[in-house]
């Protein structure tokens, strides 16, 4: 139910903690029974399983059905903390561990991996009566939205995506699914989902990402102040609140742009990939399925050939796109799948000019959910779309370190992504990256819309800039940042923003370069603008650093690549987008920012090199399009390779190569399985 | 037998149970969640308590014939052990899971196979206490 809901019912106010519903999961069944005695007795609906797995079925059947997730730490089929991963990212639901060890250690993990609240067994009574906070917090964390204003009419659609909630990781999936229509409309943010039990959340989809970005540069980074960019931007339904914190996202995020630039890992771009997209289309169960994703990722294979032009870049430096390892793969984890193609060819695009943005902005291209985007150092551009895509958030998360990483959330992400890179001034470049346009076209196109997004992602996906390529596994990326988008990935800084949730990291090859993005905490995808999501494969990034896996964050031409996820290997070290691209609101060429550090792999490097500006944005899109974008948008947006560089060209045909490398890392950023996989 | 004395025996054991140090006041939980839509539930948790910790022990005494190095394993089990006991308010034999769960960290094998049987003998102790008091409570009725 949600929060309105139960609120807007003043009869039943009083009474609000009743009818939680939750569903607990035990395989002791001593403690099962007693805690389904305990939590009927504070009136709430229980359902019990003492299979993890089941659990996931449950939940996966029917998002709205439960309300809070309880379960212990110690299972046999599945380690309890890679369900809070799984049900963070995908469902965005609040869960509460429970053990019989109440070693502080322990503790935190569960905290880093998402979990609400951390029970020790025998748990009391008073204890329950109070869970119901979490889902109430829940629910109003991330956009400011919470209002009440249970737009149903968005909602509706929405409430099954996963209400924009955080990190887009439900929002995202569901969006992803619903498409881009619903999302746009959606987009309005507010995507209160009266009957999903989701928070409504304000998404940042990359279209409204766009706008904002395109509104800050008008007003110039400096000058831009909320109430003016709301007004420029001129959405219906958005509040100064929503843009407030979106734009503090943004700024963290060029912010680590530029601090990325002098870092390799920047890039990564947070593969925008959405985890919960992701997560959906990848079965999530096996985490490791993101070479399930691979399907999806085609995208990121597609995506990293062209980054994997690392070789190009080296080329294509364009002065300002300093496309790191963008390692596509992992983001590009798109929903639409194809998306990250896009969006990792959209990274290649990704102009340099992106990352200039800032300058510092490193766009995180296309974060490859791993966030390879170590390498970024430009990361500014945030090129380093990560395509997020799947990234889960969670996983991203911890690997991500690099800030851009974590791009999770898909909605954020993705913006971030792209925004990250483009930062803003794409607006143009990405779709026009023709980055090697990949497949999902989607992506990439959308990606560079996404870009515009910017700043969600940016926030998150520049975490690629750091990017640690630490192979970490993806699924501990996610549990590093507690999906909560916010938590930078760790990356190192990339891009200021967010933390690259998305930034798959691309295992060291940026191919597998786990899509760290930190897709989807979903609880954490709070990012939402923060891409960060959780970038699991931050730590990927191996030398590609690049943007994690392209994650091309297709945002909008700024964003970056996002997508670069995972396989941009990019191997040379693809300056981050350079930021040198003229800060001008509309280039995103600069603003490449693509990370890609050299590996590239896969468009995403190409999409730096653009070194049009333009672009970028068709990197951007490249890259974008898979972590954010795609997630609901249908990323569709097709890249229209706008100036198409030769550099792209050479980027597409990077990427292509790299395709199957990239789509390896693909992974959502689930752990290491885009990696290693290398896809 | 006396109405009237059957609950005081009931409730005289189940003092002691507490003065000893059998129980704790997890076991005053259980008991509070027993109402009228639950009225066995304390005497049912107990039993379902005893079947599984039967199993676990069960797995210990294998591993350690078998595999006695595997540390790892044995404190797997005894977790779920101590987890199950604790969730009962079986405060001594909770106290010897404790103990094992620390040598096996350690993993001093003799001090495991001390415990052990230490953790045998309070499971069965309190395994015969408590059914005593069932009985007298179930009389009381």
């Amino acid at each position: 139910m949600t929060v309105e809901k139960i609120m807007s019912d003043s009869e039943s106010y009083d009474d609000f903690p009743a009818r939680l519903r939750v569903l607990a999961v035990d395989d002791n069944p001593i403690c099962l029974k007693l805690l389904e005695t305990l939590l009927r007795k504070c009136q709430y609906h229980v359902t019990t399983t003492s299979q993890a797995r089941m659990a996931l079925k449950m939940l996966r059947e029917n998002k709205d059905r439960f309300d809070l997730v309880i379960s212990d730490v110690h299972m046999p089929d599945m380690d309890g903390f890679k369900l809070l991963e799984l049900v963070g990212l995908e469902m965005d639901l609040p869960v509460i561990m429970l053990s019989a060890n109440g070693d502080p250690k322990l503790v935190m993990k569960g905290i880093t991996h998402g979990a609400c609240d951390y029970l020790v067994k025998p748990v009391r009574i008073e204890e329950l009566r109070n869970i119901w906070q979490h889902v109430i917090r829940k629910k109003r964390t991330e956009p400011k939205n919470q209002n009440g204003s249970a737009d149903q009419g968005n909602d509706n659609q929405s409430s099954g995506e996963g209400n924009g909630s955080q990190a887009d990781r439900n929002g995202k999936c569901n969006r992803k699914r619903k498409d881009e229509e619903d999302f746009s409309e959606d987009n309005e943010n507010e995507n209160e989902d009266p009957a999903a039990s989701k928070k409504p959340r304000v998404v940042w989809s990359i279209q409204l990402h766009r706008k904002f970005v395109v509104a800050v540069n008008q007003l110039g980074i400096e000058k831009a102040v909320p109430k003016r960019i709301l007004d420029l931007m001129n959405v219906e339904g958005l509040t100064r609140e929503n843009v407030a914190s979106h734009l503090q996202k943004y700024r963290l995020y060029l912010k680590r742009i530029s601090s990325v630039a002098s870092q390799q890992a920047n890039m990564v771009a947070a593969l925008g990939v959405k985890d919960s997209h992701f997560m959906r289309t990848a079965p999530f169960e096996g985490l490791g399925d993101f070479r399930t994703l691979s399907g999806q990722g085609r995208f990121a294979s597609a995506a990293l050939s062209h980054y994997t032009t690392g070789g190009m870049f080296g080329r294509l430096n364009t002065p300002n796109v300093n496309l790191r390892n963008l390692s596509p793969s992992t983001l590009i984890q798109p929903d639409h799948g194809q998306n990250i193609t896009n969006s990792i060819s959209s990274l290649g695009k990704v102009h340099p000019a992106l990352a200039s943005t800032n300058q510092s902005q490193s766009l995180f291209q296309g974060i490859p959910s791993s966030l390879e985007l170590d390498q970024l150092q430009q990361s500014k551009c945030g090129t380093g779309m990560t395509s997020f895509n799947a990234i889960d958030n969670s996983r991203l998360r911890s690997r991500f370190s690099d800030p851009g990483a974590a791009i999770n959330s898909s909605s954020n992400i993705f913006n971030s992504s792209t925004n990250m890179m483009l930062h803003g001034s794409y607006q143009q470049t990405m779709s026009g990256g023709g980055f090697g346009n990949q497949s999902s076209q989607n992506m990439a196109s959308l990606n560079l819309d996404t870009f515009n997004v910017g700043v969600n992602s940016s926030s998150s996906l520049l975490d690629s800039g750091t990017i640690q390529s630490s192979t970490t596994q993806p699924a501990s990326l996610l549990s590093t940042e507690p999906f909560h988008s916010q938590p930078p990935m760790r990356t190192t800084g990339n891009s200021g923003f967010s933390n690259d949730p998305y930034l798959q990291k691309n295992p060291i090859d940026i191919s597998s370069s786990t899509m760290s993005l930190p897709l989807e905490d979903s609880r954490e995808m709070q990012y939402q603008q923060g891409l960060v999501g959780d970038v699991q494969n931050i730590s990927h990034i191996p030398s590609q650093r690049w943007g994690e896996q392209g994650q091309s964050y297709g945002h909008g031409s700024t964003a970056t690549f996002g997508s670069l996820n995972a396989h941009v290997p990019v191997s040379g070290v693809v300056s981050p987008l350079s930021h040198s691209l003229d800060q001008d609101s509309g280039i995103v060429n600069e603003k490449m920012g693509v990370f890609m550090n050299g590996r590239f792999a896969g468009g995403a490097s190409t999409l730096m090199l653009q070194n049009g500006n333009e672009k970028l944005a068709s990197e951007s899109r490249a890259m974008a399009n898979d972590s954010f974008l795609l997630e609901q948008q249908k990323i569709q947006t097709v890249f229209a390779p706008r100036s198409y560089d030769p550099l792209d060209a050479m980027m597409n045909a990077m990427i292509k190569r790299e395709q199957d490398e990239t789509i390896a890392n693909y992974d959502f950023g689930f752990d290491d399985y885009s990696f290693e996989s290398g896809m | 037998m006396e109405g009237n004395q059957l609950p005081c025996q009931a409730s005289y054991m189940r003092n002691a149970l507490f003065n000893q140090g059998y129980l704790d006041d997890q076991f005053l939980q259980l008991e509070d969640l027993q109402d009228e839509a639950n009225p066995h539930f304390v005497e049912e948790v107990v039993k379902l308590f005893y079947s599984d910790s039967a199993r676990l022990i069960r797995n210990i005494e294998l591993t350690l014939e078998n595999t006695p190095s595997d540390f790892e394993k044995l404190d797997n089990i005894m977790h779920q052990y101590k987890g199950s006991s604790s969730s009962i308010g079986a405060k001594k034999v909770k106290k010897e899971c404790t103990q094992f769960q620390e040598y096996c960290e350690v993993e001093n094998i003799d001090g495991c196979l001390r415990t052990f049987q230490e953790v045998k003998q309070e499971h069965a102790s309190l395994k015969r206490k408590l059914e005593n008091y069932f009985q007298l409570v179930r009389e009381a009725r």
